[in-house]
């Protein structure tokens, strides 16, 4: 009789941190004491808190233990599960409150400030089931939505129950769900696809990953209720072949579904019929476009193609054809279940449900989070994150990746919806967050993302192609120190003309760092090109490392630790020293940093 | 898969397989489980509580857990029950026929059985 069960994280942070070795550790530790009948491991999708990974939750004491080892394996099985004594060193503890009453009460995960403000509807089954056991997803309630649309519901009732629950494609667009259904079932045809975009591609975004590895079942069960919905019997899931989790338990997934009968041939008993078929992406990042994504699975060159014929009308194979976000899908079960007014009930006015978000950058709880629409960008960062190490300042936020844009420090209460992130000139995008300290340079932020598109730009049509890389072109000239003030406005003119010209997504939302630096933080350009300086101290060309004759003690240290032997003795003594000062000749100078991270008397600055 | 009715029929098998780790539970029975707990007797005590909550099908509202010494070793194997917005009941030299004992009378039926409590006269 199993009386307690172990959670061990399988998502890729904790995997790559060493969760499979624990696991077998676990299971060796447990056969040894005889323990193996009493006590299960699970292993689970992604528990969000990826930064302390490899994480581990003991049930039903509900103990979260954070930064395990291997070697920490046999205590924790020798104390806390032979003998009950919870292992406190290794527990989470960001609940605010003492050890003492930790002690006695079962620590619960959702206290942590971590979890507290978060609300788990996407990923509420990542961290608690098996994703590869089908039995555990419907313990969950999994299918049951399938069940109850094929039962009981019309294609347009349940079309109208998503239209109502006001949700909008999780992708980056926000294009709300229901009409593009509604759209796809107006379509005549005699074939009809449903195509889960899995194609993630933003630097620093993973939730969709942690939805496929944690709960795949979800995707797959609502795949087949838009298939119910429109009319199709035919789905594929384009996801990148570098998901080599999330590929492994979908496969699993699709077949267990098979064998159950939840895929396949008169599903539920009814005339029903749906299939499933993963196609893997080679990592072109325009393959997350929709239009790119269905000619890739065709076959062929991944390039997109001009809007009208939208994909509702004439997509996959010339069929109609639904695509949405992994994300869009894993919320589509809940909807059915609990109606569209429970997920309409939580968000802001024209943004509904909760939105997941990959945390990153200069941020103490770097991990997943899913928080409801509206909460504001201080919540998210402060509370839900942690903050920022090391006590320094918050500067900015990037969101949306290259296609996205930044929100600064004064508009940190936002409260973080589609609409109001547009109206800032910023995008929500897949929800990547990307926070940024004072050490960032934003030019330099938005060189990275230029380099980004330049390498992903498809090069089908001119705008993208070309454009991208004069901007590029521009932020270099800005950033080695070259630039004018003409160059600004030259580069503010090519952004729009960008954007308005491109054939799709990637061109069109291209330069919108540049576009958002520009707006925030014009400052820091106008710095860079009159003052030639970068305010962060990032930009190399723009640096001068100085020693402070006065606090030199003239001991050498610089002048041994520079590469390109640019540092030399002075005959200037300080008052209070011995030995003669150093200086740099700052036209020799490589701008390493060597000396001064050598200089234990805080002589050398840079500007 | 034909029917809702075999879907329910999986759900019903696993749901308390994973009612575990929603870790709610109005009811917790804690099982000393230190040294000298194990010592005297705790496992089969502890074993008998989870499989009586599971066959009661009791997995919901009680969450059967384990801890380690609490001070009393003389009195081992002891197992608390907590319950919501009531006083702690402490039973002591508990035996697997005492537990089942407990589960009936105390868990299911909502009376502590007093004579196992370490108030009794007769420990």
């Amino acid at each position: 009789m199993i009386r307690s069960h172990v959670l061990i994280c399988g998502g890729t942070g904790c995997t790559s941190s060493g969760s499979k070795a624990i696991r077998e550790k676990l299971a060796d530790e447990l056969k040894a004491k005889g323990l193996d009948e009493e006590i299960k491991i699970v292993q689970t999708g992604c528990f969000g808190l990826c930064a302390l990974g490899p994480v581990m939750i003991v049930y039903p004491e509900g103990t979260f233990y954070s930064r395990v080892t291997v070697d920490d394996i046999p205590e924790i099985v020798e104390e806390h599960l032979l003998k009950g004594r919870v292992v406190e060193r290794l527990v989470y503890n960001d609940t605010g409150s003492k050890a003492e009453e930790l002690k006695d009460v079962a620590t619960s995960l959702n206290d942590t400030g971590f979890y507290k403000k978060q609300k788990r509807v996407a990923l509420r089954n990542c961290g608690v089931i098996n994703p590869e056991n089908i039995d555990e997803y419907i313990a969950m309630d999994g299918y049951f939505a399938l069940g109850k649309v094929l039962k009981e519901m019309t294609p347009d009732d349940v079309i109208k129950c998503i239209t109502d629950s006001g949700l909008r494609g999780r992708g980056g667009g926000g294009f709300p769900t229901g009409r593009k259904w509604a759209f796809a079932k107006a379509s005549v045809g005699d074939k009809k696809y449903v195509v889960c975009n899995a194609d993630e591609g933003d630097p620093g975004a993973f939730m969709d990953r942690s939805v496929l590895e944690g709960d795949p079942h979800a995707v797959l069960e609502a795949m087949a209720i838009a298939g119910y919905a429109i009319g199709a019997d035919e789905g594929w899931i384009y996801v990148r072949a570098e998901y080599p989790i999330a590929v492994k338990r979908l496969e699993i997934a699709i077949e267990q579904a098979h064998e159950y009968g939840l895929l396949g041939n008169n599903i539920f008993g009814t005339d029903f019929n749906f299939d499933i078929h993963i196609r893997l992406g080679a990592g072109a990042f325009v393959c997350g476009e929709e239009t790119a994504l269905m000619t890739s699975i065709e076959g062929n060159r991944g390039e997109p193609r001009p809007r009208p014929p939208f994909p509702a009308v004439k997509g996959l194979f010339a069929k109609p054809t639904v695509e949405n976000n992994v994300e869009t899908f894993a919320n589509i079960p809940q909807i059915i279940l609990k109606g569209a007014d429970w997920f309409a009930s939580m968000g802001t006015e024209k943004s509904k449900g909760t939105k997941v978000f990959a945390l990153g950058g200069k941020i103490k709880h770097t991990g997943l989070v899913e928080i409801p629409m509206g909460t504001t960008l201080r919540e998210i960062i402060e509370d839900i994150g942690g903050g920022i190490p090391n006590g320094k300042k918050f500067k900015a936020a990037q969101t949306g990746g290259p296609s996205g844009g930044c929100i600064p420090a004064s508009l940190i209460d936002t409260p973080v919806d589609y609409d109001n992130l547009i109206s800032i000139g910023c995008m929500m995008g897949s929800g990547g967050l990307i926070v940024m300290d004072e050490d960032t340079c934003m030019v330099d932020m938005a060189k990275f993302f230029l380099e980004f598109t330049v390498d992903e730009s498809c090069g089908k049509c001119t705008p993208c192609r070309v454009g991208t890389r004069r901007l590029l072109e521009i932020l270099n000239k800005i950033i080695d120190g070259n630039g004018t003030l003409e160059d600004i406005d030259r580069l503010e003119s090519l952004c729009y003309y960008i954007k308005a010209n491109s054939l799709c997504g990637l061109g069109q939302t291209a330069p919108n760092p540049v576009l958002a630096t520009l707006k925030f933080f014009r400052d820091e350009y106008i710095a860079h090109v009159v003052d030639k300086k970068c305010p962060a101290g990032v930009c190399k060309n723009l640096l001068t490392y100085t020693i402070d004759k006065e606090k030199c003690i003239g001991c050498g240290k610089c002048a041994k630790n520079c590469p390109a032997d640019t540092i030399q003795r002075t005959d200037y003594i300080a008052p209070g020293h011995k030995l003669a000062s150093f200086a740099i000749d700052p036209s020799k100078c490589v701008k390493c940093g060597a000396c001064m991270a050598g200089c234990k008397f805080g002589a050398i600055s840079k500007q | 898969m034909k029917s809702l009715e075999e879907l329910l029929a999986i759900k019903a098998q696993m749901q308390e397989k994973v009612a575990m780790r929603k870790s709610s539970g109005d009811i917790r029975i804690v099982v000393g489980m230190a040294t000298c707990g194990i010592a005297a007797g705790a496992r089969p005590v502890l074993n008998a509580f989870v499989e009586g909550v599971n066959d009661n099908g009791l997995g919901a509202s009680v969450t059967v857990t384990q801890t380690g010494c609490i001070g009393i070793c003389q009195f081992e194997p002891v197992v608390e029950v907590y319950e919501k917005d009531k006083e702690k009941v402490t039973y002591v030299k508990m035996t697997a026929e005492k537990a089942k004992e407990v589960l009936e009378k105390h868990i299911k039926g909502g009376k502590p059985v007093t004579e196992y409590t370490i108030g009794a006269s007769n420990i």
